[in-house]
């Protein structure tokens, strides 16, 4: 168990393609980190640098405080699941579980036990004397995992080990991580495009894009308090609609509509509003702010989402599935829900409003243009 | 359908009997004596001198010098054919594993320089292989016999071929397990390429089998002979009123092809396994 500290960390590839620019992340002892983005953002590449599968361009990597950039991925002392197991297929689980041991001359009965420990958490017994081949996607999946487990390493790396799982196994899998990782309480890194994994999955959770990160922050603060446009969208589904408007004094002007902040925002003209879709209200007739055209719903069955326009920027708002739909809809918005992301750069832009609502719970009250 | 099926069994019949009735004919007559050979030709029955005619060819020393058997051949062809085989496959194999693991300067070239190597093939370069042989002083010897023709395009362009097919993860995961290359390499990759390995020792083993040209030139020692040339050498007795030992010359070419039948039997068994149980 160790810390892992990646400083000021670049990848350069031979025809000057930068994968990863000056990252810095601290993870502190038992954490659970999750890199999150779009895929070609540079999250892989940032997991194999820590593994050593490939080498550091610029920065260093510490795990414990052991700086390990010209150190042999074997001896870095970590483990690394990958999304297509890489279970040796000739290998019985149990050898499979082994080799790594046997590699390191540990005694035998040192290797029996772990095995039998491992086995145990992943429930694997029945299976120790079988090929990879027989056994099921979800199984070879944890016998990927124990073979992490037995080496009992400081660090644990995840590359997307629940991709080739089916929807289903795939949230048996994500709990059963979770609960594996607090059990051991080892470090771990985990990469993944699948925002939802990411949430559910992370004590922090890191976005990149485009080989810089974009923010840091606990599940929910990232979702509650996105730092840019590019984490507004990425994080949270459906995605955050995403409209342009106008800052006047303490107005807002989305299209036609026109919002009373009531509080001011540090920046006057225009602006990039961000509006979560279940923090949208539907109102019969034109009782609500901004007026509603519906386009097209999609029934998830506890909720639907209704696709249509404000003005002429699209919006999309998670309802329930008991509001019946009128024919003239608008919508409202508690105003300290609101968020404001600089047009030119995307980046966030902090307001009294927010932090004043986040304490209220009524609904500010809206003018109608 | 039945009709159809009929027509099905028909064609594969007379697949099997274009197959199998020249090896029949030749193992019927191969119990025959040589003047009744001579006299009736090819036959299709038993004659009644198998014991006789077989043990003759294993034991009988023969040759000029008078001390080579059948039983030597067989055993020298075998030599040959596996040593052959084996070498190959080692020797290729760890070309191939350089070629695609390590990044070494001119590698690409190197796989290049080996792959049209193929385009010549040994008659080609006999002359000078032999005059290499001849002044290292291998002639007559088993080392001469088998080494020269090591060196194999066709092994390392497979092996290469079905390397680059592993996925990287392996690799990956192995290094991150603490396996260095050479660990990698016979804890892995070896015991993965036994089907492709089981393919090329049948191929190979054929071939140096049959190999009739570069054993003659290089063994003039009868105790080197091998079984395939010890065929030709009953038929050279063609002169005065001397009738060849069809006999003889039959037996030996029905246990010339045993070993390669052996060969790809047993194998073949390892190697459809391989096929149909492999996973990626």
């Amino acid at each position: 168990m160790a810390s892992i500290g990646i400083k000021d960390v670049s990848k350069i590839y031979n025809g000057g393609v930068t994968a990863v620019s000056a990252v810095n992340i601290d993870i502190a002892d038992g954490e659970f980190i999750v890199l999150v983005g779009p895929s070609g953002c540079g999250k892989s590449t940032l997991l194999r640098m820590v593994a050593g599968l490939e080498t550091i361009s610029e920065g260093s990597v510490t795990i414990g405080d052991r700086v390990v950039n010209d150190v042999d991925p074997a001896d870095r002392d970590i483990a690394m699941v990958f999304q297509n197991y890489a279970l040796y297929p000739h290998m019985s689980v149990y050898d499979n579980l082994a080799y790594g041991l046997k590699n390191r001359r540990t005694p035998k009965a040192e290797i029996d036990a772990r095995v039998a420990e491992a086995a145990r958490m992943l429930e694997l017994q029945p299976y120790l004397e079988r090929k990879p081949r027989a056994l099921s996607g979800g199984q070879r999946q944890r016998v990927a995992m124990g073979r992490a487990i037995v080496r009992k390493p400081s660090a644990f790396l995840f590359d997307e080990p629940l991709s080739n799982l089916d929807a289903k196994l795939r949230v048996s899998m994500r709990g059963e991580i979770k609960r594996l990782q607090r059990r051991v309480g080892t470090t771990s890194i985990y990469v993944t495009h699948d925002q939802l994994e990411a949430m559910t999955l992370a004590d922090r959770l890191v976005v990149l894009s485009g080989g810089k990160i974009e923010q840091i922050g606990r599940p929910l603060e990232v979702y509650h308090r996105p730092a840019t446009t590019f984490v507004a969208s990425f994080i949270g589904s459906p995605a955050m609609n995403l409209v342009s408007g106008e800052v006047h004094g303490s107005k807002l002007a989305l299209g036609p509509a026109l919002i009373e902040l009531g509080a001011t925002v540090p920046t006057q003209g225009a602006v990039t509003v961000g509006l979560r879709a279940e923090d949208l209200r539907l109102h019969q007739g034109l009782d609500g702010s901004m007026p509603f055209r519906i386009d097209y719903v999609e029934e998830l069955g506890a909720q639907r989402l209704v696709h249509g326009l404000v003005g002429d920027q699209p919006m999309v708002a998670a309802l329930s599935a008991e509001i019946p739909l009128p024919e003239t809809a608008s919508l409202s918005i508690a105003s300290f829900r609101l968020h404001f992301f600089d047009t030119a750069s995307g980046r966030r832009i902090d307001w009294a409003g927010e932090r004043a609502g986040a304490a209220a719970t009524s609904t500010v009250e809206f003018v109608i243009s | 359908m039945n009709r159809i099926r009929l027509v099905d069994h028909l064609v594969l019949l007379l697949g099997v009997f274009v197959m199998v009735a020249p090896v029949v004919v030749a193992f019927m007559t191969s119990t025959h004596d040589a003047v009744d050979i001579h006299r009736n030709g090819l036959s299709f029955t038993w004659g009644g001198h198998f014991t006789e005619t077989y043990n003759t060819v294993l034991t009988r020393k023969g040759g000029f010098t008078g001390d080579i058997t059948g039983a030597r051949m067989i055993l020298n062809s075998l030599i040959l054919g596996i040593g052959f085989a084996a070498g190959k496959i080692v020797l290729s194999m760890l070309a191939a594993y350089a070629i695609v693991y390590f990044r070494f300067r001119f590698g690409t070239l190197f796989f290049w320089m080996i792959f049209t190597t193929l385009l010549l093939p040994l008659e080609v370069r006999i002359v000078p292989s032999y005059e290499v042989m001849t002044k290292l002083g291998l002639t007559n010897t088993y080392t001469g016999l088998i080494v020269p023709l090591l060196a194999s395009a066709t092994g390392t362009f497979f092996f290469r071929q079905f390397f680059k097919s592993v996925p990287e993860e392996l690799l990956e995961a192995a290094r991150i397990d603490g396996a260095g290359p050479v660990k990698f390499f016979f804890d892995i990759l070896v015991p993965l390429s036994r089907t492709m390995i089981a393919a090329i020792f049948i191929i190979m083993f054929v071939y140096g089998w049959n190999q009739y040209l570069w054993p003659t030139l290089m063994t003039t020692d009868e105790r080197f002979f091998t079984l395939v040339r010890g065929i030709k050498q009953i038929l050279l007795v063609w002169v005065g009123s001397n009738i060849p030992d069809y006999n003889e010359a039959f037996a030996l070419a029905i246990l010339a092809m045993l070993p390669p039948v052996m060969i790809v039997l047993i194998f073949q068994r390892w190697f459809i396994k391989g096929l149909t149980e492999s996973d990626k």
